[in-house]
């Protein structure tokens, strides 16, 4: 939650700076944040792949534990799709903002990249608030929807942020189901995105 | 933006590979936050700049609020289902 908080502030500071003028011109007119980017999802690959929790969970996967991102995949599109006949934003352009799964800072900044800054505020808002629904609402998820329905309103951040509110109403035993889903989303959320707006 | 993908699909390979060695790990989770506060802030900075989106800002607000509730709701309800069928333990 306190890591929220920060990011919010950066972007917050960030729109205050732009607003006022605040920066040189070289910063603005320069794209550093293709570099940034880039060094990012290399830093965010490493962090991947040298955990070795990710490899144990992965490899001791059941068939039946796969079958919950996969739902979460499915359920968030299908959501996603029915609402945005309501919304001004076009199906494709949703259903990448739904495939954040919560990641809210790599979705939002790589869906910048791809599609612009209006779709990535929407993008950052929308996961940010998905976070935030988790955690005050796991209680009442549980009791109408069953001990995976938290898991899957946390999406990507079932794995650490939303983790300890989730196993603390679900028990030890769905921790790992919690762990397993939100690892296979954060690592799935850049593929979809990009396969989502390119295709 | 397959370079995007490329990039980290290598980190990955690398992370693997360089499981045991501390150093480089401990260096990683820092260096992302950086790189996560400073496009967040340039996000914000053309945000800030843009002047469509500021006077907008409200509108997108609802619209990823409504995109929240349909992707909650959604996977909410279908893992009901997946839960029931095979997770819930017989009383």
């Amino acid at each position: 939650m306190k890591n929220s908080f920060i990011i919010v502030g950066f972007f917050v500071l960030g729109i205050l700076a732009g607003l006022y003028n605040l920066l040189p011109k070289t910063l603005i007119e320069t794209d550093f944040s293709v570099y940034a980017l880039y060094i990012l999802m290399f830093l965010v690959g490493i962090g991947i792949g040298s955990d070795k929790k990710t490899w144990e969970i992965i490899k001791s996967a059941k068939l039946k534990i796969i079958l919950v991102p996969l739902t979460i995949i499915v359920g968030t599109s299908l959501g996603v799709t029915v609402v945005s006949f309501f919304t001004t934003i076009g199906l494709r352009e949703s259903l990448a903002v739904g495939a954040g799964f919560g990641y809210y800072s790599l979705s939002s900044i790589l869906i910048t990249k791809i599609s612009g800054e209006a779709l990535g505020v929407i993008a950052l808002i929308s996961n940010i608030s998905r976070e935030i629904i988790t955690l005050l609402a796991t209680p009442l998820f549980i009791k109408y929807f069953g001990k995976l329905a938290p898991i899957a309103s946390g999406g990507a951040t079932s794995m650490d942020t939303t983790l300890p509110i989730i196993t603390k109403f679900v028990g030890k035993e769905y921790a790992v189901i919690s762990v397993f889903s939100g690892v296979v989303l954060s690592i799935l959320v850049p593929f979809l995105v990009t396969f989502i707006l390119k295709f | 933006m397959f370079i995007v993908l490329t990039l980290m699909t290598v980190g990955i390979i690398f992370g693997f590979l360089l499981q045991n060695k501390v150093g480089v790990i401990k260096f990683a989770d820092p260096s992302i936050n950086i790189a996560i506060y400073s496009l967040l802030f340039l996000l914000g900075v053309s945000v800030g700049t843009n002047k469509i989106i500021v006077s907008n800002l409200s509108t997108l607000g609802v619209q990823a609020l409504l995109l929240t509730f349909g992707a909650v709701i959604g996977s909410v309800v279908l893992t009901y289902f997946v839960y029931k069928i095979f997770f819930k333990v017989k009383e």
